[in-house]
C-alpha cells in the first residue's frame, strides 16, 4: 500500500551554533554570521517520512515550505535525501506572519495538494521555539495530532491507524491515532540519513521560478520541459486561495511591542587563582556570609 | 488623527468592587461583566495531582487578576477529580471549573481542546495561561487556532500595561494609532535567547501564553480562600467523536531531583570533561546540600542526564548560589541561570564568556578546584 506523505520544513537562521561573532559589539545580532539552515527537527521528521516510504513502496513524499524564494534550498536538500516533490509558498503579502497566519497559509497549501495520509513536521523551529504551527495546522484541517513524536512504531494502512511513541514530561507514552493526522517529531528521534549522491546529481539544478535570473528564465524553463522534476512548485497567496485577511501581518493576532537585545555586562568580579589559599578564603567567605551552611 | 479602540477590558471603577451585586456591562457587547473577562489558568493534572507549574501560574494569575480587577478562574480536566479544588483554591481561585470523565486522563489533544474552546466561547476570558510543558505546548496552539487568538510560547515574564498599535494611515497619510489599555505583556526570549521580545495580542481573546515550569514563584494566598466549584457535564463540551487517540502505554517517573527549586546549584559544562568528573560535582553538591545541573554541551556529550540540563531548552534555575564548573557560557545556557544570586565560575580559560557575569572567577581546572572546595568546606564548616 502506498502512502501520500507531506513533510513540513522551514529554513531558519542557525541560532543554535552561535559563535563569538554572532553578536556585534553593540549587542545586536550579526545576522550575516548566522547561516540559513534546514530546521533540525524538520530533518528528524523527514527521516520518519523516508522510513515510511521504505516500508510502503510506492509512497510519495511532498515537502512544503514557506519563506523567501531561497528557502527552496530546504526542498532541494529534501530531494537529495529521498523526497519526491517540493512546494515553496512565497509571496510578499505573507511577510510578518506569526504562527497563526503561517499555519493558515500552509494549511491552504495542503488543501490544494489534496491527497495525504500523514503530515510530518519538526516539533519546533529553532528561530522561534514556539512549537505552534504543527498543532495549528492540525486544528485548521480538522485533524488530530501527535506532538513530540520519537518514533513511528507501526502503521496499519487498511485499518487507517498509526502507533507512535512520544516524549511526555518525565517519561514516554505510546499512542494509537487515526489517519490522516499531523505528527510533530522531536529532536531526540532518529537523525536524518545523509544525501544520496545520485539524487544530488539529479536534483542539484531544481529551482523555483523566483530563484532563476530573469535573463535565463526562459532558457531554464525550456530546458526543464524535458526534466519536469527540476521544477519546484512555487505558489503565491492567490495560488492557494488564501484569504488575504488571514495571512501575513494582517492575519497575525500577536504584535511585537518591544525587542531588547541581551547584553551581558561584566560585573565587578573578583578573580581568584586555584591556589589552596584562594579557594579556602572563598569558602570561608561564603560560610561567614551564610551563603552556604 | 488618533482613534481610540473601544474599551475591551473592564471599566476602571470595577477594580475595587468586582464582587458587588450590581451588574456592570461591557460597553461593547452589553453583556453583564460580572462573570466575564476573567483570568483563566489551565491546570495540568498527573493522575489526580495538579502539577506545580499550574500552581505557579495560579499565583501569577492571581496577581494579574488583582491588577485588572477581575476574577481568577481555573480549569481542571481529568478523571476522578473529587476534591481537586482543595489543591488549587488556596492560591486565590474564585472559580474552579471541573471536567471529570474517564476519557480525560491521560491527556489527549482533542478532548482537552474541546473543553477549553467550548468553555471559553461561553466565558470569554481575557487571559489564559498554561504551562510551557509537553501538554501546554500541545494544547495551547490548538486552542488558539480554534479561537483565532494569539499565543506566545515560553514566556519568562507577564505584566499588564497599555499598548499603542500602529493601524495604518488615514486619508491624510498620518499614522493611525490605536490605544489599548490593560493588555497582557508576554515577555519571552527569542532568536535563540539573543533577544527578549515583548508580545501583545491587543484585539483577540483570550490573550494566551505558556510559561516554563519554575519561572514563576508558587505561593499559597490563603489556606481558607473561598471560591466556587462548578462541575460541568463533560458530554456537553466534548462530543464522543473527539476521543480519537488512545494511549496504549505510558511511563512517567517522579523527578529524581529538585534542580529548579534548589537554593544552591553546581552547574557543570563541557569543560568538566567526563561523566566520572561529574561525580566530583555530585560530591560537592552532597556537602553543600546542592543540586547538580549541566549545560547542553555536557548533556550532549553524555556527561550528565538530560533532565539536568539548564538553559533555554532545559530547566530555569534561580538559586542564591551557583557554581559553574567548566561552563563556557553559551547565551542559551545563561538564559537559564542568569537570575542566580552569587555566581562563581571555575574555568581554565580566563576569557570564557561566562566570566563576564560571574561575581567570582577562579582561573583553574575543575579537577583541581572542586576537590579543594570540598576540602576547605569540610575544614571550615564546623
Amino acid at each position: 500500500m502506498a502512502l501520500n506523505i507531506i513533510v513540513l520544513a522551514k529554513q531558519v537562521p542557525d541560532t543554535h551554533n552561535v559563535g563569538p561573532d554572532a553578536m556585534t559589539p553593540e549587542g545586536t545580532i550579526n545576522r550575516a554570521a548566522l547561516p540559513a539552515v534546514f530546521n533540525p527537527e524538520d530533518l528528524n521528521a523527514l527521516e520518519q517520512a523516508l522510513r515510511l516510504k521504505e516500508q510502503f513502496p510506492g509512497s510519495t513524499i511532498k515537502v512544503v515550505t514557506m519563506g523567501l524564494p531561497k528557502s527552496a534550498e530546504v526542498v532541494r536538500e529534501s530531494l537529495f535525501r529521498g523526497a519526491d516533490e517540493g512546494f515553496v509558498i512565497t509571496d510578499r503579502c505573507l511577510g510578518g506572519a506569526d504562527t497563526l497566519a503561517t499555519s493558515y497559509t500552509i494549511s491552504q497549501a495542503i488543501r490544494k495538494i489534496g491527497k495525504f495520509d500523514i503530515i510530518l513536521g519538526g516539533r519546533q523551529a529553532i528561530d522561534g521555539d514556539a512549537a505552534q504551527v504543527g498543532p495549528q495546522i492540525a486544528e485548521k484541517l480538522g485533524l488530530t495530532q501527535v506532538t513530540y513524536a520519537e518514533e513511528i512504531i507501526s502503521l496499519d494502512e487498511k485499518a487507517r491507524k498509526i502507533v507512535i511513541k512520544r516524549h511526555i514530561d518525565g517519561g514516554v507514552e505510546t499512542v494509537e491515532a487515526p489517519l490522516p493526522l499531523v505528527v510533530t517529531v522531536n529532536g531526540s528521534a532518529a537523525p536524518c540519513r545523509p544525501r544520496n549522491a545520485k539524487r544530488v546529481m539529479k536534483y542539484k539544478n531544481a529551482t523555483v521560478p523566483a530563484e532563476r535570473p530573469a535573463e535565463q528564465a526562459e532558457a531554464i524553463a525550456a530546458a526543464n520541459a524535458a526534466k519536469p522534476y527540476l521544477n519546484i512548485t512555487q505558489w503565491g497567496a492567490a495560488d492557494i486561495d488564501a484569504d488575504l485577511k488571514q495571512v501575513g501581518k494582517a492575519g497575525s493576532p500577536t504584535n511585537v511591542k518591544a525587542v531588547q537585545n541581551i547584553v551581558f555586562k561584566a560585573k565587578e568580579s573578583q578573580t581568584l587563582t586555584s591556589s589552596d589559599a584562594d579557594v579556602e578564603n572563598l569558602m570561608v567567605e561564603l560560610l561567614n556570609n551564610k551563603i552556604i551552611g | 488623527m488618533v482613534t481610540r479602540a473601544p474599551r475591551t477590558s473592564k471599566p476602571q471603577n470595577l477594580k475595587n468592587n468586582f464582587k458587588s451585586t450590581s451588574k456592570p456591562y461591557n460597553l461593547k457587547t452589553s453583556k453583564p461583566l460580572k462573570e466575564m473577562n476573567s483570568v483563566f489558568v489551565y491546570c495540568e493534572i498527573e493522575g489526580t495531582t495538579v502539577k506545580e507549574v499550574s500552581l505557579e501560574l495560579l499565583t501569577k494569575g492571581r496577581k494579574l487578576a488583582n491588577t485588572l480587577g477581575v476574577q481568577l478562574e481555573c480549569v481542571c480536566a481529568g478523571a476522578n477529580l473529587d476534591g481537586i479544588e482543595k489543591q488549587v483554591m488556596k492560591y486565590g481561585v474564585d472559580k474552579v471549573h471541573v471536567f471529570d470523565a474517564p476519557g480525560l486522563f491521560p491527556y489527549t489533544s482533542n478532548p482537552h481542546t474541546a473543553v477549553l474552546v467550548n468553555l471559553f466561547k461561553e466565558e470569554d476570558p481575557q487571559i489564559c495561561l498554561m504551562g510551557a510543558t509537553v501538554i501546554g505546548r500541545d494544547l495551547g496552539p490548538r486552542v488558539s487556532s480554534a479561537l483565532f487568538s494569539g499565543l506566545t510560547a515560553d514566556c519568562t515574564q507577564l505584566e499588564i500595561g497599555d499598548f499603542d498599535m500602529n493601524a495604518g494611515f488615514d486619508a491624510d497619510k498620518k499614522p493611525i494609532v490605536k490605544h489599548f489599555e490593560n493588555k497582557l505583556y508576554q515577555i519571552r526570549p527569542a532568536f535563540g535567547g539573543n533577544i527578549v521580545a515583548t508580545i501583545v495580542n491587543p484585539e483577540h481573546r483570550p490573550q494566551m501564553a505558556t510559561v516554563r515550569p519554575g519561572v514563576m514563584k508558587m505561593e499559597v494566598l490563603d489556606e481558607n480562600y473561598k471560591g466556587e466549584v462548578i462541575k460541568h457535564d463533560v458530554a456537553k463540551y466534548v462530543p464522543e467523536t473527539e476521543y480519537v487517540v488512545k494511549v496504549i502505554d505510558r511511563h512517567v517517573e517522579e523527578a529524581k531531583h529538585n534542580l529548579k527549586g534548589a537554593s544552591i546549584v553546581i552547574d557543570g559544562g563541557f569543560g568538566v570533561g567526563s561523566r566520572e568528573n561529574f561525580n566530583m560535582l555530585f560530591e560537592l553538591a552532597k556537602e553543600l546540600h546542592a543540586e547538580v545541573g549541566a549545560s547542553r554541551a555536557a548533556v550532549d556529550a553524555g556527561f550528565a542526564d538530560h533532565d539536568r540540563q539548564i538553559g533555554q531548552t532545559g530547566v530555569t534555575v534561580h538559586p542564591k548560589l551557583i557554581i559553574l564548573a567548566g561552563v563556557s557560557g553559551a547565551i542559551q545556557h545563561i538564559a537559564g541561570m542568569q537570575d542566580s544570586g552569587i555566581i562563581i565560575s571555575i574555568n581554565s580559560d580566563p576569557n570564557a564568556p561566562i566570566n563576564t557575569i560571574a561575581d567570582y572567577v577562579i582561573n583553574g581546572t575543575v579537577e583541581e578546584v572542586i576537590p579543594k572546595m570540598i576540602k576547605y568546606y569540610k575544614k571550615n564548616s564546623k
